[in-house]
Formats: structure tokens, C-alpha cells, sequence
């Protein structure tokens, strides 16, 4: 039994001293930081600064979910039930971006988007334009930017939603005279909401604490809640409401979780 | 009976959203050849001295060093602890083993800012108390790491195990094996792909992680991500245009060969 405990315990040990505690810790400076009681909470609840950055986040949060799992559906769809070669080339479109750092991908729209970029330059040789177009330090930036990021993970649950997909219900809508058109609409996309949900949670969750994409593509213009968290910390320090923003941020998050794992666990039934 | 294909307008607009995908690769192709110390195409002029930069600057260089200590070493505590975990879980089945699992997966699922947050004030704390495990030193670095990492090697290494035949342990466990022996001469060998690629998968988080590293470390210890991201946000230096395209081609070139390596062995089994 000993032998055992010797096994299980280091990483409880570890985590609850390096992960938990702390965050007790970070809960507790919530309350009294800088002084006892709410006023961090209702601060942060109220303040019109700080309330516009949350409604700034969860706008964004919104679109770049719908964009992301919109982009991936269509991949996905092709991935899943296109012809072997094509299923080859879009995996490589899905799996290269995937494992490339967040930093270069970022880099890599700003390389097209900034006032010097790509873009830009293609629509002066275009003769489309005369002067560049402002694309990044914007929202419009940090949207592509984070759908970018995002996509290959709306993939994932899409592509399982998708094989498990019976064959035989697609064949005998076809069988019965139903244009492609309606098979999509009316059997496949119902067959497939529940990858769709899982998605649109899953892509929801990532996006609300994101920093680094926004950050460097909103260059201080459009500052969202994980930023405002970095300069409360960073640059006017007030850790009090820091820590409360965590925290709201923790049970959000915790409660969207909540969510999807009961919608998965209906499903397993 | 033929299987329905994606139409035209479904492979269109895929072709659309791969080109989205793809844009920003192939955007720092072009901005690392330029002549100038600032983010811009080539006018006609390409130069190499961004790549020269990486190759010749010591900092680059100590980043490149730090990142790999760094990834090397959290990884392998990080897989030592989450495979000493799950054997134990998985040998011993006990009551609440959810509950412990779940609490081990939290640094995965809570949000990257939390964690940072959260292990920005212990690390503040430590600092107090030691050098060796401190804000901005390599050993905090690690243990930042480690946290964030352990969840990931959790779940490779239980699935390895869920792959694993009980009855080969049981058989053990009946000729007279002690846990050791079960451990180290029944249970560990057989999952020793599963463990190897927790490894892989912890180093490469480890490798790309900036959203905690960028809280707890100022400068002293740069990993190489940290050092992208100061050359990013004050004035964009075209080396990191350099080093995307080094690292976008490893990437595009393991995953070529990953996916040409599986299509050879579909080919074979068929």
C-alpha cells in the first residue's frame, strides 16, 4: 500500500504546493488587496474601463469563435470525406499551422498585414490602393490573428463528430432522391451538431484567456481581459485586481467546462 | 455504391480557408531576405544578414542553449512524476481516482493567464526563501514548466496504459513480484512509446511556451520564445523573420514525413 502512495503522491504534492496553494494565495489577495472586503470584485464589475475591455472580449471572443469553427467545419468536411489526395493536403494545411509557434504565426501576420506587408504591397502593384491600408493594431487584426490560431483546434472535435457519421443514413437520403444541398442541410449538419457544440465551447474557452496573438497584433490598441491581467501586474501594479479578474475569469471558464462535459457525457451514454 | 464527396462549392471554399492557413508562412519568406533593419519586402535587394544574426549573436545563441535545458529537463521530471501517477493509479485503482486525475489535468484546462498569474506569485514568494527556484532563474523557469506540461504527459501516459494488458501484471503480481519489479520490469517497458512521446509532446510544449515564461522571467533567463516576443514588441527585427522560416521548415518537413511515413504503411497493409 505504501509502495503505491510513493507513486500517486509526488505530483499531488507538487501541484497542490506549486499550482493550488497559490492560487488559494491569489484568491485570498482578491479579498484584501488593497483592502478587505468586495471592493476588488465590485471595482472590477463596474469600472467603465474595465467593463469595456470585458465587452471588447467577449465581442471578439464571439467572432473569432463563429469564424473559426465555420473555417474549420468546411475544412474538416473535406479532410474527413474528401478523395485520398485531397484528404492528405488538407491535413498538411490543418497539421503544419497547428505545431508552429504562436510567435511566428503572429510574426507572420504582421509580415502581411503591417502598413510595409505583403497585402499592402500587392494591393499598391494591384493599383487597387495609393496609400497603405491600416491592418494591424486593430481588432480586425487580432480577429485573424486568433481565428488563425484557433482553427485546427475547432478540427478536432468536428473531425470525430463527423467519422461518426453513419454512412448508410447519407446513401439512403441520396437513394430516396434528395439533392446534396438538403442531404447537407436536413441529415448531415443535425448529424453533426454535437461536434459543432463541442467546437464552438472548446474554441469559446481558448480564446477568453488568449494573450499572446492579441497582445502583438492589437499593439496596445485593443487590449483584452488577459492583457489588462498582464498590465495590472506589469505596469500599474494594483494585484488585488488582478487577482479578482482571475478569478472571474477561472469560474467562467470553469462553468463553460462544466457544460461541455455534460454535453459529453449525455453523448457517451 | 459510390460515398458522397464534397462538391465544388465545399472544396472551393477549403481552398480558401487552406490559403488562410497557409498566408502567414509564407508572408516571413520574403520579409526575412530583406536588406533593411526594419519589418519590410525586399526591393529588389536580398540579403542574407538577417540569418547571418541568428548565427552570429551570442544572445540568440544563449536563448537557443536555455530553451533546450529548460525543455529537456522539465520534460523529464515532468514524465517521471505523471508515469509514477498513472502506474499508480492504474495498479491501484483507488476511490477518488477522478478526482485525482482531474485535479492534475487543472493547469491544462484553467486559463493561460491564471496559471501565469498564479505561478508569478509563487515564484515571488520563493524568491524570498531561495535563489536556485526563483523568479527569473532557470530552476523557475523549470518548475513554470513543469506545471504546465505535467497534465499533457498525464493523459499520453494513460492512454499507453489503457493500451496495456492487466493480466500481464496480475500474472506477475501472482508469481511474487514486488511493486518494483512490477513497475520497473512488467509495467514500464511496455509503455515505453507511450513515455517516449509524452517526452516529445512535453518538450515541444515546453519549446513553444510564452504565456507563462513571458510572467516569470525578466532578464536573466530568456528562453527563445521570450527572446521572439521582446523582438517583437519593441521594434520588429527581421532576424525573427529568419528564425519563423528555420522553425516553419522543420515543422512543414517532420510533418511531411509523418504523414508520408503512415501513407507507406496503409500502402503496405493493404
Amino acid at each position: 500500500m505504501r509502495a503505491y502512495l510513493f507513486l500517486i503522491c509526488p505530483v499531488l504534492l507538487f501541484l497542490g504546493g506549486s499550482y493550488l496553494l497559490p492560487f488559494l494565495g491569489i484568491m485570498q489577495l482578491s479579498f484584501t488587496d488593497p483592502e478587505p472586503g468586495l471592493g476588488q470584485y465590485s471595482h472590477v464589475l463596474t469600472d467603465p474601463l474595465t467593463l469595456s475591455v470585458i465587452w471588447r472580449t467577449l465581442r471578439i471572443c464571439v467572432i473569432v469563435t463563429a469564424v473559426s469553427v465555420a473555417a474549420a467545419y468546411v475544412i474538416t468536411l473535406l479532410w474527413v470525406r474528401g478523395r485520398p489526395l485531397v484528404r492528405s493536403l488538407t491535413e498538411l494545411c490543418i497539421m503544419i499551422p497547428f505545431w508552429i509557434s504562436v510567435l511566428s504565426r503572429a510574426f507572420g501576420w504582421m509580415s502581411m498585414l503591417s502598413n510595409r506587408g505583403l497585402l499592402n504591397s500587392w494591393l499598391k502593384d494591384l493599383g487597387l490602393i495609393e496609400t497603405s491600408l491600416q491592418m494591424t493594431r486593430n481588432e480586425f487584426a487580432v480577429i485573424i490573428g486568433m481565428s488563425h490560431y484557433l482553427i485546427p483546434f475547432a478540427v478536432f472535435p468536428l473531425a470525430t463528430a463527423m467519422r461518426n457519421v453513419d454512412e448508410r443514413v447519407l446513401t439512403a437520403a441520396d437513394g430516396m432522391g434528395a439533392s446534396r444541398l438538403r442531404i447537407f442541410w436536413q441529415v448531415f449538419l443535425p448529424m453533426t451538431a454535437s461536434g459543432v457544440i463541442g467546437a464552438t465551447l472548446l474554441v469559446f474557452v481558448f480564446s477568453v484567456g488568449f494573450f499572446v496573438t492579441p497582445a502583438l497584433l492589437g499593439g496596445g490598441q485593443s487590449v483584452l481581459i488577459a492583457e489588462l491581467i498582464y498590465l495590472w501586474i506589469f505596469q500599474i501594479p494594483q494585484w488585488g485586481m488582478a487577482a479578482a479578474m482571475s478569478v472571474i475569469l477561472m469560474l467562467a471558464v470553469g462553468g463553460i467546462l462544466v457544460l461541455l462535459m455534460r454535453r459529453y457525457g449525455e453523448m457517451a451514454k | 455504391m459510390t460515398r458522397l464527396h464534397p462538391g465544388r462549392i465545399a472544396t472551393l471554399l477549403t481552398a480558401l480557408v487552406a490559403l488562410f492557413l497557409l498566408m502567414p508562412l509564407i508572408a516571413v519568406v520574403p520579409v526575412s531576405f530583406t536588406s533593411r533593419r526594419y519589418l519590410s519586402l525586399p526591393d529588389g535587394k536580398y540579403s542574407l544578414r538577417h540569418y547571418q544574426a541568428l548565427w552570429e549573436d551570442p544572445e540568440w545563441l544563449g536563448s537557443f542553449l536555455t530553451s533546450l535545458q529548460v525543455g529537456a529537463i522539465a520534460s523529464l521530471l515532468a514524465v517521471a512524476l505523471a508515469a509514477a501517477f498513472c502506474i499508480g493509479i492504474w495498479m491501484l485503482r483507488p476511490r477518488f481516482s477522478g478526482l485525482m486525475t482531474g485535479f492534475v489535468l487543472l493547469p491544462m484546462v484553467a486559463p493561460p493567464v491564471v496559471s501565469s498569474l498564479t505561478l508569478y506569485f509563487f515564484l515571488k514568494k520563493l524568491t524570498e526563501w531561495n535563489s536556485l527556484i526563483a523568479y527569473d532563474s532557470l530552476g523557475g523557469v523549470i518548475l513554470a514548466h513543469m506545471v504546465m506540461i505535467v497534465p499533457y504527459a498525464v493523459v499520453v501516459v494513460m492512454v499507453s496504459l489503457s493500451q496495456l494488458d492487466r493480466r500481464m501484471d496480475l500474472a506477475a503480481q501472482s508469481m511474487g513480484a514486488s511493486v518494483p519489479t512490477r513497475v520497473f520490469g512488467v509495467i514500464l517497458p511496455n509503455i515505453r512509446f507511450g513515455l517516449l512521446g509524452a517526452f516529445f509532446l512535453c518538450f515541444l510544449l515546453s519549446w513553444d511556451e510564452i504565456g507563462v515564461t513571458l510572467f516569470v522571467t525578466s532578464v536573466e533567463t530568456i528562453t527563445l520564445p521570450r527572446r521572439m516576443w521582446m523582438g517583437l514588441r519593441d521594434n520588429v527585427d527581421p532576424s525573427i523573420a529568419a528564425l519563423s522560416v528555420l522553425l516553419i521548415l522543420v515543422v512543414t518537413v517532420l510533418v511531411v514525413l509523418r504523414a508520408a511515413i503512415l501513407m507507406r504503411r496503409e500502402k503496405q497493409a493493404r
